[in-house]
């Protein structure tokens, strides 16, 4: 009876004081989050809107991207293939992007399922390199690349971008995997066994299909990160024919953006958010 | 019935299983790590002898274990040593004021939006790294679509500019490394029980309270995560200062660049790069050891 006696009141005097300040700070949070989502779109609707923006095409120099809007055009997405070094770096970025992504998800997808799956000696080193690599800031594995590459007289190119790319992609992929081999069911795999499958047919017919779902998010991880690397790029790349599409447009920022740029980068943009959508819907669908 | 098998059969079985199963994951293995090996360990090894060599970028550098070359770049370059260091320490603390908030939000009131909401905000990533940096740049622009407008108005004076200015590489670099403070702090978040919110509310604890001694320190692992994955690549930065900066905003890493890509100068790229290094790996180790959890390294 007593205890009773004493909450009443406290919530009668707590209770009408909040009420009313919650009823308009609660909007807060949300307004700052839908502000701050707003902001981080922002120069993504900047590039998009002025993609479709006219220049003044000048005579014999190469259009740039006007900073005030002149009218609404298509032109650029007729005229996309119009700067061949631009076309070239694309489609080098591309085919190192497919490539470098591939390998790198069969290496470090093994990789992940020996870090996960068994015990064995220098474990431990494997995952402090493991994470060595992924922690580095990438100037300094640009940096050491390039001197390797000095070191050794290999002239740089396609080549050396390939191999750096599969280097720094191979711990993403491993960690990835390693996360979802590890809540395997083993006794799947002792089932298979048991019933006369040599530790390869197990692999092909049981682990594989099983640990599949982190190869495929260690591939695409692999792909975004070398079609987005920068640093090591422009590090291994040694300035010759081998441009790529980052490297182009950041050699381009001095001199002005031609709006193929901002076409191409919004096709990007649109073919990655769809991707991502379809990915997200085909899984959903397959949980259900 | 086992008994009648011969004697060779009995072990034959576990030792062929026991050998595959030693040597399956050096198989596995195997590929991957000859290759971390080949292009990550080695090439460390190769900077480390460049930065102990003496020579020209004409006539070539030979090993002479030349130690000064570190103390000499640290006196040429200190001063962007020191500005990258206070660039990161103000990018960290700003993202992780900024971030805080909203992983907070999605994580308690995010409800089955969570999802939705964190793709919007991964959303402007999916343009590379590199025209995310040049859009800020068109924007920011001295006649630009803000400052143009804002002139035109006569809200802001005629010479009034953003390019160039430290303020605008710290806001690039914010920018850019957003999402890795923010998907850390949502990850601790979202693991929080809103059950214990509910205990502290019920024990009379106000709503600050609760935040400041339930979910705050709960989130503290999330905290510890964010400020390495933006600390660490917002100190070694150079995109943001060279697109967005101007005279007097260089950064460490636009000095490496510069040594080892257009002077050739590859000795002290090398030590610079080294040094940055050190610096970053003793500064997560004691970082660690002072604040961290044993999550971070498993």
């Amino acid at each position: 009876m007593s205890a009773v006696a004493v909450e009443a009141p406290a919530r009668t005097e707590t209770g009408p004081a909040r009420t009313p300040r919650r009823r308009w700070t609660r909007f807060i949070l949300p307004t700052y989050t839908a502000a701050f989502i707003l902001y981080l779109c922002f120069p993504i609707f900047v590039i998009i809107l002025f993609s479709f923006n006219d220049t003044d095409t000048g005579f014999g120099t190469a259009p740039r991207v006007k900073t005030t809007w002149i009218g609404f055009t298509t032109v650029w997405y007729q005229r996309l293939f119009d700067i061949p070094d631009l076309t070239t770096a694309l489609e080098h970025s591309l085919l190192i992007a497919v490539f470098a992504s591939l390998t790198a998800a069969a290496l470090g997808a093994l990789l992940g399922l020996a870090l996960a799956r068994y015990r064995y000696r220098g474990k431990g080193t494997t995952n402090l390199v493991i994470f060595l690599a992924i922690s580095s800031p990438e100037i300094v594995l640009g940096a050491s690349l390039a001197s390797f590459f000095v070191t050794l007289g290999i002239d740089r190119g396609l080549g050396t971008i390939f191999v750096s790319h599969v280097m720094f992609s191979i711990p993403f992929v491993a960690v990835t995997v390693r996360a979802r081999a590890a809540n395997l069911d083993r006794s799947l795999e002792d089932a298979a066994m048991d019933l006369g499958a040599n530790p390869i047919v197990t692999f092909m017919k049981v682990t594989l299909p099983l640990i599949f779902p982190g190869i495929l998010a260690g591939w695409l991880l692999a792909f975004a990160l070398s079609m987005d690397d920068f640093v090591i790029t422009q590090f291994t790349s040694g300035g010759g024919s081998a441009t790529m599409f980052p490297t182009w447009v950041y050699g381009s920022t001095k001199v002005g953006i031609p709006p193929h740029v901002f076409v191409f980068a919004t096709l990007i943009f649109v073919g990655g958010v769809l991707l991502a959508a379809f990915l997200t819907i085909a899984s959903s669908r397959r949980d259900a | 019935m086992e008994r009648h098998l011969p004697p060779d059969l009995h072990d034959l079985t576990p030792r062929g299983r026991r050998a595959g199963k030693v040597a399956a994951p050096y198989v596995l293995l195997g590929p991957g790590g000859l290759w971390l090996f080949a292009l990550f360990i080695v090439p460390m090894v190769a900077m480390a002898s460049l930065s102990l060599q003496q020579g020209s970028s004409l006539e070539g550098y030979r090993l002479t274990w030349h130690f000064a070359n570190y103390p000499d770049v640290l006196s040429s370059y200190g001063t962007y040593l020191i500005r990258s260091l206070r660039n990161g320490a103000i990018v960290t603390i700003v993202a992780l004021l900024l971030a805080y908030p909203i992983a907070y939000w999605i994580a308690f009131y995010g409800g089955r939006f969570k999802s939705v909401f964190l793709f919007l905000l991964l959303l402007p990533f999916f343009v590379s790294f590199v025209i995310r940096t040049v859009s800020w740049s068109f924007i920011l622009q001295d006649d630009g679509i803000v400052l143009g407008t804002l002139k035109d108005l006569h809200l802001v004076s005629q010479d009034f500019r953003v390019i160039g200015t430290t303020f605008a590489v710290l806001a690039g670099i914010t920018y850019n490394l957003i999402p890795f403070t923010i998907l850390p702090l949502y990850v601790s978040l979202e693991r929080i029980d809103p059950g214990l919110v509910e205990a502290a509310k019920d024990l009379y604890a106000t709503k600050f309270d609760a935040f400041r001694k339930v979910v705050f320190p709960l989130s503290l692992p999330g905290v510890f995560a964010a400020v390495l994955l933006t600390s660490i690549p917002a100190i070694g930065d150079y995109v943001n200062a060279y697109v967005l900066g101007g005279p007097g905003t260089a950064m460490i890493g636009n000095q490496i660049n510069l040594l080892f890509l257009r002077y050739r100068d590859y000795p002290s790229s090398a030590a610079l790069a080294f040094i940055l290094m050190a610096i970053m790996l003793i500064g997560a180790v004691i970082y660690a050891r002072v604040l961290g959890t044993e999550e971070i390294t498993t």
